[in-house]
Order: C-alpha cells, then sequence, then structure tokens
C-alpha cells in the first residue's frame, strides 16, 4: 500500500433527465493508491449514505475495462487521463495528493443523462439492431474449418471487434459522432468472408440508424481514436466509408 | 418425499439425444407465432436462447439489467471455449470431452446432460464463426486451439484473452438482429423481482423498470432465467459487481429446488487481495497455466524478491504432486494446493498470501522457437528475450495488460502474484434434461442452473455449456411443453394472481426503504462474504458450518432492522437494487452452508476438512453421496432435502487422480 490521498472532487449531479443538474463539491481524505478510481467513488457513496445524502448514480458491471458499462468524464476527458484504459480500470496512483478532480457524465444529445453519472446509450444498440450482424440462423453454419480466413485479415477483424460499446468516442467528439463505434462493428464483419454478403447493405442500414439517433458527423479530428479504450483505429472510419459509399454507388 | 423426476430419455447414452430429438413434440409455425417466451438474462445463454427461439418463430421478451444486453457478466469471459472438434489430431472426441467433465466434477454431473453437451460442443464453434466471431487462428487460416486444466487434449478455442466478449457479441449480434426484426422486444435496465406462477405454472414475472422505479407485470407461457452464477455471496469474486441470485432465488421460494449450493469453484490464478476498500477480484484467465510455471520459495519466509531466488531454491509444487498433469490440474486442486503451501508458511507478498505464476521459462522457450523459424542461428539473450514476450504478448498481452494496470508491476518482468478466488458457481436451480425446474414452465439455462459440471467444473467449459443450452438445447426441449401449452391464449396481467404478486414486490421494497437503519447495504455484504469465505469457502468443517448457520441467521436479522438505503422508490436507486439483492445471498448463503454441513464427504470444490486422504485429497464417499441434493424451500431458514441418485452407466467412477 503506498501513499494517502486527499482530494477534491467535483461531481455533476443530476436528479433525472428532467431537471438541470449541476456540480456539487465533496472532500475525500485518506484515499489509498492501490484503490481503483471507482472505489474511490464507493467510498465517497458510503459516506454520503451514511450522512443522510443520496450517493452519487454511476454505471459499471464488470470493473475490469470489458463491459463498457463505466463511463465517467474526468477532467475533461472520457475515462480519465490514462491512455487505453476505462474509467474502472484507472487507479488512484494516477493522481496527486490535494488535486482537484472534476467528474462528468458523457455528453450528447444521442445519450441523454438518466442521472448523475448515468447517461442512455440505447442508441447504440439499435444501431447494431439496423444491421450490426451477419443473417444466419442457429443450426445454418458448415463445419468451422470449412472456411479457412487469413489471419492477417481475423486479426484485424479481432482488433475492431475488441470495441466494447463505451461511447466515450462519442463524449470526446465535439460533433458526437459515433462513426467510430459504428465503423468498429461495420469493418469486423466486412473483414470476414463470412460478412462480406451484406457489407454493402450492411453499412447502409447502420449510419441511416446512426444519423437518425442523432449523432453528429464526422470532422476527421481523432479525438475518438485518441480516447478509445480499446485502441479502435480510425482506419475503421475510412473502411466504412468504403462500404457505405460503395453501397450508395451499386443502390443508383 | 416427492419423487424429483429428470426425465432422462430411455436408450444408449450416445443415442439419447438423437432419439430425443426425433421423437419429441413439435409445435407448428403458426402456432408458434401466439406462443410468447419470457427470457431473463442476456449473457451467452439468455442471448443464445432468445435469438434462437424468435428464430424459430416465438414471441420472445428479453430482460436485463445492465443498459444493454452486450454487457452481461459472459463478456468478462477470458480464456476459451472447448469443443470435441479434434482439429489437432489429439485423440479428442465426444466421448472424451464427455469423460473428462464428469473426472473433473469429481463424479457428480448427470452421465446424460454431460454427454448431450458433448455432442453439440462442435455446432458451437461452427455457428460463432458463421456469427463472424474472430476466433484466433493459425497461418494457414485454420482455428488455432490451447489446452486448459483437466485435458490432456488441445479443444480450447479462444479469441486473444477475450472469449467471452467475442462469444457474447456473436450472440448479441443475433438477438439485435431479431431485435430489429421485431421478434424481440428488449427490456434493459430492468430486473425480475418475481416469478408469477398460475395454477403451479410459471406464466409471467414482475420487473422493476430500474429509471422510473415502476414496477411491471409480463405475461409468458413460459420463462427462462439465464441469470447467471451466484459468486458474488462472497462478496469479493470474480463475478461482475451486479452478478446475483436475486432471480433463481425468487423462483426458489416459488416451488423451484435449488441444487447443490454448496458446489463453488474457488479458481487458482486471481490477483490477489490489496485492501479493504477492495471491491472486487479480477482472474487471471486459466489459459495462462498453460506456459506460465506456478512456485513458491523451498524456503519458509523467504523475504527474497522473486528474481533473486535461485532456481534451485523454488517449488514448483504443482509439478512435484501432479506430474502428469503439472500445472494443469484442475481447479479445485489448484486452488487448494495454493492455499496449503500459504497456510504453511510459504506464501509470497506482502500479505504473504499468494504464490508466484512465472512466465520467464516460456519467454526463452517461445524465444529460441522463434529464433529458429526465422534461421536466426546465435541469437543473443536480448533477442531471444523481445521475441519471447512478442509470442507471449500476442497470446496473453491483455491480461498482462490488466495486471500491471492493477498492480503496478510489469509481468513480463517479474513473476506475478496470484491466488484463488471465488469465481463461478456449479450449484443453481435444479433442472431435469430438458433444462426445467421444479416448475412447470420455468427454465433454467446457463450458469443459473446445477446441470453440467458436478462438483468442478472444468476451465472453458462454462461458455460451452451456455451457449449448448441457448442455441442448441432449448430450442428443442422447450417443445416438449410448449406443444401442450398451443391451446392457452396469451393471459391478461390484469388477474389476481399478478396483481398478488407485483403487490408483494412493492410491500417488500416498501419495507427495505423503511427500515431508515444506520448502515449501508456493503456492510452487510462484506460480512457475509467473510463469513462465507472463512467457513465455506476452500475448506468446510462441520464445526465452522453449524456456527456460520448462526451467524448468518443474526445478520439476516441485523440487515432487516439496520439497513439504510437512501434515495426513493421511485427513481434510479442502486443502493435499493444491492438491498434486495444482498437480502437474498443472506438467505442463499445459509442453504449453502446447510448443504456443505449434510454433504459428509470431499468432492470436486466441496472440500471437508473432516474428509481428506492422507496426502491432502478429497475424499468422497461415493455409497452414501452420490446424489443432486435438491433442495425445497418451506419457509425462512428451513429447507427439506430431496435426493436424485446419480447412476453410472458408462464411466466407472474411480477416485479422481492427476498424479
Ligand atoms: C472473469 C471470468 C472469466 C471467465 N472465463 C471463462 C472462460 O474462459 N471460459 C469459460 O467457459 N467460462 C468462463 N467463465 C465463466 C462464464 O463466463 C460464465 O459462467 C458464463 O458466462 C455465464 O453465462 P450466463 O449466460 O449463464 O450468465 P451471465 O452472463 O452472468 O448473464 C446473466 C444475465 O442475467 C441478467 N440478470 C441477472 N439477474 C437478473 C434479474 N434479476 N433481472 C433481470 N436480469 C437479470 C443479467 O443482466 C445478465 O444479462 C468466466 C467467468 C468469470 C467471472
Ligand atoms: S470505439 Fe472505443 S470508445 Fe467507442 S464505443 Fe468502442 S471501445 Fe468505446
Ligand atoms: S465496469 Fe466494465 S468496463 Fe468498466
Amino acid at each position: 500500500m503506498e501513499g494517502n490521498l486527499n482530494l477534491t472532487l467535483k461531481i455533476w449531479r443530476q436528479k433525472n433527465t428532467q431537471t438541470a443538474g449541476k456540480f456539487e463539491t465533496y472532500q475525500v481524505s485518506g484515499i489509498s493508491t492501490d484503490m481503483s478510481f471507482l472505489e474511490m467513488i464507493d467510498v465517497l457513496n458510503n459516506r454520503l449514505i451514511e450522512e443522510g445524502d443520496d450517493p452519487v448514480a454511476f454505471d459499471h458491471d464488470c470493473r475490469e475495462g470489458i463491459c463498457g458499462m463505466c463511463s465517467m468524464y474526468i477532467n475533461g476527458r472520457p475515462h480519465g487521463p490514462n491512455r487505453g484504459v476505462t474509467t474502472c480500470q484507472l487507479h488512484m496512483r494516477s493522481f496527486k495528493d490535494g488535486e482537484t478532480i472534476t467528474v462528468e457524465p458523457w455528453r450528447a444529445s444521442a445519450f441523454p443523462v438518466i442521472k448523475d453519472l448515468v447517461v442512455n446509450r440505447s442508441a447504440f444498440d439499435r444501431i447494431i439492431a439496423a444491421g450490426g450482424f451477419i443473417s444466419v440462423n442457429t443450426g445454418n453454419a458448415q463445419d468451422a474449418n470449412n472456411l479457412p480466413i487469413n489471419k492477417d485479415n481475423a486479426d484485424d477483424a479481432f482488433a475492431a471487434a475488441a470495441c466494447i460499446g463505451c461511447g466515450a468516442c462519442v463524449a470526446a467528439c465535439k460533433n458526437a459522432s459515433a462513426m467510430l463505434f459504428t465503423s468498429a462493428k461495420i469493418s469486423q464483419l466486412a473483414l470476414l468472408p463470412q460478412g462480406q454478403i451484406e457489407a454493402a447493405t450492411r453499412a447502409q442500414a447502420m449510419v441511416a440508424q446512426m444519423d437518425e439517433e442523432g449523432f453528429g458527423a464526422c470532422s476527421n479530428t481523432g479525438a475518438c481514436e485518441a480516447e478509445c479504450p480499446k485502441g479502435i483505429s480510425i482506419e475503421n472510419i475510412a473502411r466504412m466509408n468504403r462500404e457505405y459509399f460503395s453501397a450508395t454507388f451499386s443502390s443508383k | 418425499m416427492t419423487k424429483i423426476d429428470a426425465k432422462i430419455p430411455d436408450g444408449n447414452l450416445a443415442e439419447k439425444w438423437t432419439k430425443f430429438k426425433s421423437s419429441v413434440s413439435l409445435v407448428n409455425p403458426s402456432n408458434k407465432r401466439s406462443l410468447e417466451i419470457i427470457v431473463v438474462g442476456s449473457g451467452l445463454a439468455g442471448a443464445s436462447a432468445a435469438a434462437s427461439l424468435a428464430e424459430l418463430g416465438y414471441k420472445v421478451k428479453v430482460f436485463c439489467f445492465q443498459d444493454s444486453p452486450r454487457r452481461a457478466h459472459s463478456i468478462a469471459a477470458q480464456g476459451g471455449i472447448n469443443a470435441a472438434k479434434n482439429y489437432q489430431n489429439d485423440g479428442d472426441s465426444v466421448y472424451r470431452l464427455f469423460y473428462d467433465t464428469i473426472k473433473g466434477g469429481d463424479y457428480r454431473a448427470r452421465e446424460a446432460n454431460v454427454h448431450r453437451l458433448a455432442e453439440v460442443s462442435g455446432s458451437i464453434i461452427d455457428q460463432c464463426v458463421a456469427q463472424g466471431v474472430p476466433f484466433a487462428r493459425e497461418y494457414g487460416g485454420l482455428l488455432s486451439n490451447r489446452s486448459f486444466g483437466g485435458t490432456q487434449v488441445q479443444r480450447t478455442f479462444y479469441a486473444a484473452g477475450q472469449t467471452g466478449q467475442q462469444l457474447l457479441l456473436g450472440a448479441y449480434s443475433a438477438l439485435q438482429r431479431q431485435v430489429g426484426m421485431g421478434n424481440v422486444q428488449l427490456f434493459t435496465r430492468h430486473e425480475m423481482l418475481d416469478v408469477v406462477t398460475i395454477d403451479g405454472k410459471a406464466r409471467g414475472i414482475i420487473a422493476r423498470d430500474s429509471v422510473s422505479g415502476a414496477l411491471e407485470r409480463h405475461f409468458g407461457h413460459a420463462v427462462l432465467l439465464c441469470t447467471g452464477g451466484y459468486g458474488n455471496v462472497f462478496y469479493l469474486s470474480t463475478n461482475a459487481m451486479g452478478s446475483n441470485v436475486t432471480a433463481a432465488w425468487k423462483a426458489h421460494k416459488k416451488g423451484a429446488f435449488f441444487a447443490n449450493p454448496c458446489y463453488t469453484q474457488i479458481h487458482p490464478t486471481c490477483i490477489p487481495v490489496s485492501g479493504d476498500h477492495q471491491s472486487k477480484l479480477t482472474l487471471m484467465s486459466e489459459s495462462l497455466r498453460n506456459d506460465g510455471r506456478i512456485w513458491v520459495p523451498k524456503k519458509e519466509n523467504d523475504t527474497r524478491k522473486a528474481n533473486e531466488i535461485p532456481e534451485d531454491e523454488r517449488d514448483y509444487y504443482l509439478e512435484r504432486r501432479y506430474p502428469a498433469f503439472g500445472n494443469l490440474v484442475p481447479r479445485d486442486i489448484a486452488s487448494r494446493a495454493a492455499k496449503e503451501r500459504c497456510d504453511a508458511g510459504f506464501g509470497v507478498g506482502s500479505s504473504k498470501m499468494a504464490v508466484y505464476l512465472d512466465y520467464a521459462a516460456a519467454i526463452i522457450r517461445y524465444g529460441k522457437g522463434e529464433a529458429n523459424k526465422h534461421n536466426m542461428h546465435s541469437p543473443t539473450d536480448e533477442e531471444i528475450q523481445s521475441m519471447g514476450k512478442a509470442v507471449v504478448k500476442e497470446k496473453y498481452g491483455n491480461l498482462f495488460d490488466m495486471y500491471k494496470q492493477i498492480t503496478g508491476e510489469d509481468p513480463y518482468e517479474v513473476p506475478m502474484r496470484i491466488y484463488p478466488a471465488v469465481h463461478y458457481t456449479m450449484g443453481g436451480l435444479w433442472v431435469d434434461y430438458n433444462l426445467m425446474t421444479t416448475v412447470p414452465g420455468l427454465y433454467a439455462l446457463g450458469e443459473a442452473n446445477f446441470s453440467d459440471h458436478g462438483a468442478n467444473r472444468l476451465g472453458a467449459s462454462a461458455l460451452m455449456q451456455g451457449l449448448a443450452d441457448g442455441y442448441f438445447v432449448i430450442p428443442y426441449t422447450i417443445g416438449a411443453y410448449l406443444a401442450a401449452e398451443i391451446r392457452t391464449p396469451s393471459m391478461s396481467t390484469d388477474s389476481e394472481d399478478f396483481v398478488k404478486a407485483e403487490k408483494a414486490v412493492q410491500d417488500r421494497l416498501e419495507t427495505l426503504m423503511n427500515i431508515k437503519g444506520s448502515k449501508p447495504v456493503d456492510y452487510f455484504h462484506k460480512r457475509l462474504g467473510k463469513i462465507m469465505w472463512d467457513e465455506c469457502g476452500m475448506a468446510r468443517s462441520e464445526k465452522g458450518l453449524k456456527a456460520s448457520i448462526k451467524e448468518i441467521q443474526a445478520l439476516q436479522k441485523e440487515f432487516w432492522s439496520d439497513v439504510k438505503i437512501p434515495g426513493e422508490i421511485n427513481n434510479l436507486n442502486l443502493e435499493l437494487e444491492k438491498a434486495g439483492r444482498v437480502a437474498d445471498f443472506l438467505e442463499l448463503g445459509e442453504l449453502m452452508c446447510i448443504d456443505a454441513l449434510d454433504r459428509n464427504e470431499s468432492c470436486g470444490g466441496h472440500f471437508r476438512i473432516e474428509y481428506q486422504t492422507e496426502d491432502g485429497e478429497a475424499l468422497r464417499d461415493d455409497d452414501k453421496y452420490a446424489y443432486v441434493a435438491a433442495w425445497e424451500y418451506e419457509k425462512q431458514s428451513s429447507f427439506k432435502l430431496h435426493k436424485e441418485e446419480l447412476k453410472y452407466e458408462n464411466i466407472k467412477i474411480a477416485q479422481r487422480s492427476y498424479k
């Protein structure tokens, strides 16, 4: 156990979607540097409960960087200061004693705040429902090794499939664009022979849903890639655009 | 004693499933459209079941408590999924997978279910690949395999250290496709708080919308619980924070028997506890035991750093005790061996409750292999190290990163410190061959049931079971029930049974809110966890269990008089949700101790210190305990035992040996 920290927290509090929110300031002390950021919030919450206040609501589940549920905007950056990690993987050793830490929810009109730091990301589910799949019913499959796949393509597909659907890319983007998320799924499937058959219609359907949800346009600033905890590459957006334009072209 | 009937089909083991499938009643397509099925849970079991049933034409509703079905705890599974494909030509077969699973489960699983699991395992891989699941591949483009504990063949398919994620995203895609087509209605941020039974049959659920706090009634001709395991009864476990027993426990109180609750899997390779603040434990996948070597110093209380301890002063205790399987012995054995060394004073790290998992030898081995591949005849040590590390990174990179983030230490340079942690629960709702509980129309799939793993689960077999249940078993077995339901019209949820069930849920929530005590929910959960870990964890005793039952009962009382839940009932209230779950864990914990006390033998994950061989191995008592313990809820703290006798007709039951 390393040192202990005393910190000032400025946390966004909002009762529900309908009410306006505001920052509240809290002091926490004796925070071990071995704690995770969420464990630090746990400490604050248990204190708030004991004092009779409402604890800070936040999303989390796996606490190991894979479910994509945690989503805090810390000191102006989605998932905080470290690259390649989610909020739940952020540890207090990344902060200094006496620091003030600002914590906000994801900000995007397509992700309305539900309460405090909890937002509604169901738009992502609808984008997948629009086309993020290969149309194969259970039982339709042939033997898996009848379809050899070039290892490089398989590895690239895996890299795109590593997206955890957290929404940090949207939160990082000044236009609140969902291009990185959407393109990751489109790329994954387009890179695989099983997925190529529907590649064009898939790209069209998913992009249309993305627009309908109210996500913004992409202006190529790359903030999404820089903040993505899973290193999803912006090349996926280029690949998506290729699939999309070939689709619009051929549908004419 | 009511007789429980497992409904195992007649005939030879290898033919049971085929015969069942060709004789089970079918529901014709137009009737399927008017049959409604509720699926609670969207993990591997729930998502695969819901997608497959919707594809068949049933009307499906899916519930999960997270904000998206893709976040179910299955997403966190790391290492892999087994299948008897025999792609490696190393002697695998359906029979061998069946045999390994029964033996790994310490002869406490049902033969017919396990054989069926092995039979369908190959189709799972086919289905997943067709969906676009990016499994690891070799340069020739074919699928790659690795080995897991308790087996001597390579039958595990994987996607780096993110196999569960990729499999779940495959099932989630299939599910979302059905959502898009209007065949599945999705209810996220919804928690099921009771099963509704009408005339003895499951007919729906009561669910709470977490955002608005409103209670809802939902009808279904059948209800499937795919709600995962209950390892969080121990407070600290590798499970996700929200994993809970509530759905299964409510079903239990409505008449579903709970089987083998005491069978808990303590996983040998987890990151050790670092302090009181700890909220969960992180698994380091068992796949690491493929290449990593586990050791402790030979000298007691050795305070030297790992890298300063010379080779001949290290005790590779698994290789020493179990030469045939070495570091790949099953989990229960590896966990107990680690505990034994630490209890004896050979543990490492500041807490001394840890052992080393060392990659130094693997890095050199891989580095030399790469040098050969690239025709480098006299590679330097640095070259070997760097090429070896690159191979290890490709295979296990995300796990190594995770270790580093949590501990602040670099496992490429120093051995990892690991210790056992609660990981999986073999026990669960009792189900028959059709996966139906003792309540007609109520099914349990995936980790929520007890069916296939006996007293110990082999690695990479939970993913296999969840997907087998959902993709390939339930679509057939549910027909046996629903074929007789085609004349049952969809029922109004205004009936007395629904109204009463909702009222009971409402009353309980209000009672919780009104306690207005002095301690947060976590306080009680931590205390329960400590009792369970100390007395119903890796080693159990009659004395400890008896005392624990009393302690837990006292804790239940204290909880119901002193818990403090802030916030409102009609708003997002995460503490209220947690309180409901902990209240159920408090009752389950008691039953787990009762079950552990009843089982006067040691088997798999259940180790009673009174029953062990001279060299400390689990000592089963097949004459008296070759049964599934199925508990019926009578009233608070009162449970009745029913026994399902386990018959081994195809495997000779023997003492498990991995030596
Ligand atoms: C860290 C880790 C690594 C693992 N690695 C492996 C591995 O490599 N190989 C392997 O075979 N197994 C592995 N396992 C085990 C395996 O992941 C699980 O047993 C399996 O995924 C469980 O799947 P499931 O579908 O039964 O349940 P889960 O995936 O746990 O899903 C439960 C679902 O039920 C829902 N739910 C629960 N209660 C309610 C309620 N009351 N109301 C509404 N919804 C509810 C949840 O929202 C969720 O959708 C691992 C487990 C852990 C913890
Ligand atoms: S692309 Fe990256 S940031 Fe965006 S949702 Fe996926 S993992 Fe999160
Ligand atoms: S809580 Fe799952 S990714 Fe952070």
